[in-house]
């Protein structure tokens, strides 16, 4: 009778397959995410602690790892907005080309980043088509930080809409008509009504635009000009690193965009379940 | 407060189909009134025309005589219960039912405090007090419904209309909601129209009900005349169970295959016709106290009463009996049927 009387060690549940479950999953994570960047850690920490420190407070390092996720930031935020009105726009209303353009917003994701890369520097550049008509302003996007943040915000750009479309999907018409009913202002309406409970979603969306956006190289090596400490960005720098064969000085950055973006990640889900509480979802 | 509410041959086009077709009704300040009808016969879209949701496409609305077209959802000052409550479930109860108030013009708005007192007697009324910091998400479905309903009174609506309003409960919920909200009208005396399918809840609820049938108002009276002397065919067999009868009107005395069955009917009245008897309107007697007979074929238990399904020669269906006396008869045996209270109309 011990076995009934010992408290086991995890909560029973009624559905069967919670070992095997739990067992795939952990393997697959290890192989796949976890084993891989201890080994990343590892590598880091053979540049001593002198070292470690000497590389990551380097200007070069800090200033690349400030565009990174400056420019990210920048990325995921006009995302936010840009995202939100092109899911609405997709939900709420029915135009000819409806089809297409939802197609659309996919193509970010399919895109080889290069190609995207060049895409953007070709129209941005100076000679441009939209290039060309903001050099008179003196306004620069291709080979400047703002490029950067161009391309970021077109790589990132699907998450927000796939997050919101099938939230604002839901949202019944009729709380739209009880709040103009109770007296409500459309903008009133938009604010009080139907943005909050996108709330959670709008949260996903960003962490995801975010995250992409932190590890994108592929398009933003090609618009970017890569200056040092001006418009170049971390995970460039890394590869620079990998190709002077400095393995450790690598390593250090990786560490490091792991560790602030894991930090970030972290800290926009405890706010989204704040959030979801707030929100009244059980 | 209240205001007295006119339609006036109002129509409502929905492509080629006439969801509303010329429905005229003047209804009185604090009258309690049910628009029924079986779906797509177009009560839901009546009331979204009052509540100004839906344009109209012919005719006016008018409240307390002036023309609504005009005016903007705010200035009409509509209390609508939706079906399905349309509760903003991020907000707790409170906020729900602060919302109208909340979002008025700073000139118009309460202060903080008079919107919280308002509240809470608004929570009284509607026998939700201590639930104001819950959200949606943790009341039931009746305290959703009266949270909708709170939300609705909360910015003095001259006119309360509600769609379905017990649509989504079960049957004990959707009674005592019943009671209550005729007790509430009692008190507070809005103008009231409520969308409903539920015959029952029409007629128990209401002061006058009115009927419709595919865009058109097929009558419009208290419960009691609509019940016992519903104006058409599709009234009497919307309003409840009917017996048909094939009958010969002469002289307003209706006979069925040369048996004379009933003689209330007015005696303008000739020709072929249907004559349309409520259970509890035929009344079983010895088999030789009415030519009207048949043989018992089924006895069934119906809610408080019970049942009698008689077999008539000559007559397709069996007639509904209710049986009023604790002896009932016998399976098989024969009866008389005397009907008691019926209606005539052509054979259709």
């Amino acid at each position: 009778m011990s076995s009934l009387a010992r408290r086991p060690w995890r909560a029973h549940s009624i559905l069967p397959g919670f070992g095997i479950g739990l067992g795939i999953a952990v393997t697959a994570l290890s192989l796949i995410v976890l084993i891989p960047l201890a080994a990343l850690v590892i590598k880091a920490a053979s540049a001593g602690p002198a070292g470690f420190v000497a590389l990551a407070l380097s200007p070069r390092t800090l200033l690349a790892l400030r565009l990174s996720f400056g420019a990210a930031l920048i990325a995921a935020l006009v995302n936010v907005i840009f995202g939100v009105i092109i899911a609405w726009v997709l939900v709420r209303y029915d135009f000819p080309g409806k089809k297409l353009l939802d197609a659309a917003i996919d193509l970010p994701f399919a895109l080889p980043t290069a190609v995207a890369g060049i895409a953007l520097t070709a129209i941005y550049a100076p000679n441009g088509w939209i290039g060309g008509l903001l050099a008179p302003w003196g306004i620069k996007i291709a080979y400047t930080p703002l490029g950067v943040v161009m391309a970021l915000i077109f790589v990132s750009l699907p998450f927000i809409v796939r997050t919101v479309q099938p939230v604002l999907q839901e949202c019944e018409a009729e709380l739209e008509e009880a709040a103009a009913l109770s007296g409500a202002s459309r903008l009133r309406t938009i604010w009080s009504v139907i943005l909050p409970p996108l709330l959670p979603a709008l949260l996903t969306g960003f962490i995801l635009a975010l995250a992409r956006a932190v590890g994108e190289y592929g398009s933003v090596i090609f618009i970017a000009g890569n200056l040092p400490g001006i418009s170049e960005i971390a995970p460039l720098l890394i590869v620079i690193r990998l190709e002077q064969f400095d393995y450790a000085g690598a390593a250090v950055v990786g560490v490091l965009m792991l560790a602030i973006s894991f930090t970030l990640i972290l800290s926009i889900n405890s706010l989204q379940a704040l959030v979801r509480r707030r929100l009244g979802y059980v | 407060m209240s205001v007295s509410v006119t339609l006036e041959n109002v129509a409502k086009q929905y492509g080629a189909f006439a969801a509303v077709r010329g429905v005229s009704l003047a209804i009185q300040p604090g009258e309690l009134i049910a628009l029924l009808g079986p779906s797509g016969s177009g009560k839901t879209t009546l009331l979204r025309m009052m509540a100004g949701l839906e344009a109209i496409d012919g005719g006016n609305i008018l409240f307390d005589g002036i023309d609504t077209s005009r005016l903007s959802l705010r200035d009409r000052r509509i209390g609508f219960v939706f079906q399905n409550y349309a509760l903003f479930r991020h907000m707790s109860v409170a906020d729900n039912i602060a919302f109208g108030l909340k979002v008025r013009p700073r000139k118009e708005r309460p202060s903080a405090s008079e919107i919280s007192r308002r509240v809470s007697g608004l929570l009284e009324l509607v026998q939700l007090g201590g639930l104001e910091k819950r959200f949606p998400s943790q009341i039931s479905g009746g305290q959703r419904q009266r949270v909708a309903l709170a939300r609705a009174l909360a910015i003095e609506p001259r006119v309360l209309l509600l769609d379905e309003p017990f649509g989504a409960l079960d049957a004990k919920v959707r009674k005592d909601l019943r009671q209550w909200l005729r007790d509430l009208h009692r008190r507070t005396g809005h103008t009231t129209v409520f969308v409903t399918h539920d015959q029952e809840e029409a007629l128990e609820l209401a002061d006058r009900v009115a009927i419709l049938n595919k865009g058109l108002l097929e009558q419009v009276a208290g419960p009691d005349t609509v019940y016992d002397y519903p104006a058409t065919a599709f009234v009497c067999d919307f309003l409840g169970e009917t017996n048909r009868i094939p009958v010969e009107i002469a002289g307003g005395r209706a006979h069925f295959e040369n048996i004379p069955v009933y003689q209330g009917l007015p005696s303008n009245s000739h020709g072929k016709a249907e004559l349309f008897v409520r259970p509890q309107h035929l009344k079983l007697v010895e088999p030789g106290g009415s030519p009207f007979s048949g043989a018992v074929e089924l006895i069934r238990r119906h809610g408080s009463i019970r049942r009698a399904e008689v077999a008539i020669k000559g007559l397709p269906k069996r007639l509904d009996i209710d049986i009023v006396s604790q002896i009932g008869p016998a399976i098989g045996e024969s009866v008389g049927v005397r009907i008691t209270h019926a209606q005539a109309f052509p054979a259709g």
